[in-house]
């Protein structure tokens, strides 16, 4: 018999699950396809059948299952509401899997996470996989088992994030949500400008989200989104040790126009504020970064020549 | 120094908040200043660019109310990023320079009992639990005779013969309400002016334009926010039918929810955040009853309605239901807004009399 294929679109939850999904999902018997990296043409499927006014990353997410379909016999879209009242997420990540029920005819595999009602994410799973033959005890002892490499392999990503502020080049801490710093075609091409100026980029992303979770009070109290606060709360750790700092948000993030703000109000470093909606061009942004790394620059030599 | 409280401004709910604050609590309530074009004005130049306009609407009385001379604030919410406001709100305040009190009802983007009440005791010492539940219970109250009053106005508003006789006994309505002695008291204003509604003359014809209108929130409840939209359509002779309304939002969402769910399990299976999952409920119920047109609001960039829309439409074109969207914003022209309101009604109305000569036939 022919493996069941799964289709995983490679935008937003894909960044923050995609370890657990890989893993999970081919141990326990399935092919799995990945939708290439972000390009034009995936681009222009989302465009297609997004509505204008929706925000980048969606459009982008609705591209990349624009492409997926009928190259699959299922497409992985979970809905994910909150893990406790004060780890909310973004409406949108709520909504996605209703308004790709709605726009396309594929056949969808859906979990729901929401603590405030008792659906944990192992429960989501449990509900997911049994359809299809899988013993829960199976479930159970593989999603244990996943769970536990993934949490060395991330203490990992973190320790290198960490070393990296070391280095003596001029460091610039990325705030910005991970579907979108990693993403081919939104945040790729800006990391890259970054990197032939000569810059160290630390990710935000890549601390450790316990710590972060606590540090974010610093920056705002009634903060009660996740991964608004996971991104933010490295600032207040690693301050001392960084230059400058880039906020990377998608048009019209609903999440970053009131966190960034607040952020930028009450940060005294150099900070930028991108805000991308379309990347056609990229002359804009090599001027606006070119000119805010010289700003960096200066500043930061005439605080080593003060120092001596 | 004596404290003068103040917070933001929503349709006709001012009076309610007004006439709570003012019975437990011993300090000056100032009513918040009528919202003009000058309040957005301001309220967007200090507003980040994307922020939904809720905020910019907000933020821009705030100021006018301190401008005035208010000194403590009061802000609460919930839902999306509604939730969110009042810290960066406070923020910006401050760096504009003003000393207030920023009382913010909401913790973890939900209102919290328990932290309202030690807020208010700072405010107020000598407040008590007791005063402050029997005048929270009127207020309710009020709230659910003000929404019911004014659904009956949304009927019939369109075929008053003498101009104006609904809104200025509403106007009157609302200034003996703000008097009530008591529950009691209350009630029987409430049961006068709703004998007086019903005689008010009207002209209305057999079977009257029907419209739903659905949408977010604060646009669809602000009429200054909607550029009065509402009544415009009714103007031409329009039954107007309205679900939000915060009666609806403080005390049927709960029990409601499931039973929207429910009915319109083929379409959304989960919560959408904020109104949206109501409002798609309510587009295939409108559908259903056979009402003539749909009227969709929303502020411009209110993420959770963005992601009902393309589940409205499809619902829409099931049905073979007329629907307009409008998304307003600070710099939306009033006179493009009267025009597509025009061609909606001419296109509603021509349909109407096509089906009636189809049925003739």
């Amino acid at each position: 018999m022919d493996k069941i294929k799964i289709g995983i679109p490679r935008s937003m939850y894909y960044y923050y699950y995609k370890d657990l999904w890989i893993n999970l999902l081919k141990q326990l018997g399935f092919e799995i396809i990945i939708s290439p990296k972000t390009n034009k043409q995936i681009m222009n499927l989302g465009n297609q059948y997004a509505y204008d006014e929706m925000c980048l990353s969606l459009k982008n997410y609705i591209g990349h299952v624009a492409y997926l379909q009928g190259k699959c016999d299922y497409i992985l879209v979970p809905r994910i509401d909150n893990f406790g009242s004060d780890n909310q997420t973004c409406t949108n990540f709520l909504a996605t899997f209703d308004i790709i029920h709605n726009l396309f005819e594929e056949n969808l595999l859906n979990y729901n996470i929401d603590y405030n009602h008792h659906e944990t994410e192992l429960k989501g799973f449990i509900h997911l996989l049994k359809p299809f033959g899988i013993s829960k005890k199976e479930i159970v002892t593989t999603y244990l088992e996943v769970k536990e490499k993934i949490k060395v392999q991330q203490k990992n990503e973190v320790r290198t994030n960490l070393k990296k502020l070391n280095s003596l080049n001029i460091k610039i801490l990325i705030v910005g949500h991970p579907y979108n710093v990693y993403d081919d075609y939104i945040g790729k091409p800006i990391i890259k400008i970054l990197k032939q100026l000569q810059t160290e980029i630390i990710y935000s992303n890549l601390f450790n989200p316990k710590i972060a979770q606590e540090e974010s009070k610093k920056i705002s109290k009634t903060l009660y989104w996740k991964y608004s606060k996971e991104i933010i709360g490295c600032i207040p750790r690693i301050i001392g040790k960084i230059d400058g700092i880039i906020f990377l948000s998608t048009f019209p993030c609903g999440l970053d126009s009131l966190v960034n703000e607040l952020a930028i109000r009450k940060l005294k470093l150099p900070t930028l504020n991108l805000v991308i909606d379309d990347m056609d061009s990229l002359t804009g942004f090599e001027t606006r970064l070119e000119s805010f790394v010289d700003v960096v620059r200066e500043r930061k030599k005439q605080k080593n020549e003060e120092k001596n | 120094m004596k404290k003068k409280i103040s917070f933001p401004q929503m349709g006709n709910y001012y009076i309610v908040a007004k006439y709570l604050f003012e019975h437990i609590l011993d300090a000056e309530i100032m009513t918040p200043p009528k919202i003009t074009s000058k309040t957005i004005e301001i309220g967007s130049k200090h507003s980040p660019d994307f922020v939904c306009t809720p905020f910019k609407y907000t933020l821009g009385t705030m100021i006018e109310s301190l401008e005035k001379g208010a000194n403590v604030l009061f802000q609460a919410g919930g839902g999306c990023r509604y939730g969110y406001y009042s810290e960066l709100q406070e923020e910006i305040l401050k760096e504009l320079g003003y000393e207030f009190t920023y009382i913010n009802f909401v913790s973890e983007g939900e209102n919290d009992l328990k932290k309202i009440y030690h807020y208010l005791k700072q405010i107020d010492p000598h407040f008590k639990i007791r005063k402050g539940l029997y005048y929270l219970f009127i207020a309710s109250k009020m709230v659910k005779y003000m929404d019911k009053i004014d659904d009956y106005i949304r009927l019939n508003i369109g075929f008053e013969i003498k101009k104006n006789s609904f809104q200025n006994l509403n106007q009157k309505m609302l200034k003996e309400f703000s008097k009530a002695r008591g529950y009691f008291h209350l009630r029987r204003i409430y049961h006068q002016y709703k004998k007086k509604f019903r005689k008010i003359e009207i002209q209305k014809p057999k079977h009257p334009l029907k419209v739903g209108i659905i949408g977010e929130l604060y646009t669809v409840m602000e009429p200054f926010s909607n550029y009065y939209l509402e009544i415009e359509m009714a103007r031409y002779g329009i039954e107007i039918k309205r679900y939000t309304n915060v009666h609806y939002l403080l005390f049927e969402k709960g029990k409601k929810i499931k039973k929207y769910l429910k009915y319109a399990r083929e379409y959304i299976h989960y919560k959408m955040g904020s109104d949206a999952a109501d409002n798609i409920a309510r587009t295939k119920y409108l559908c259903e009853q056979k009402y003539d047109g749909i009227i969709h609001i929303k502020s411009s960039f209110c993420t959770p309605e963005i992601g009902a829309m393309p589940i409205i439409n499809k619902i829409c074109k099931e049905y073979d239901m007329p629907i307009i969207f409008f998304s307003f914003d600070s710099s939306t022209s009033e006179v493009g807004i009267k025009t597509r309101c025009e061609a909606f009604y001419d296109m509603i109305e021509m349909r109407k009399k096509h089906e009636r000569l189809l049925s003739r036939n």
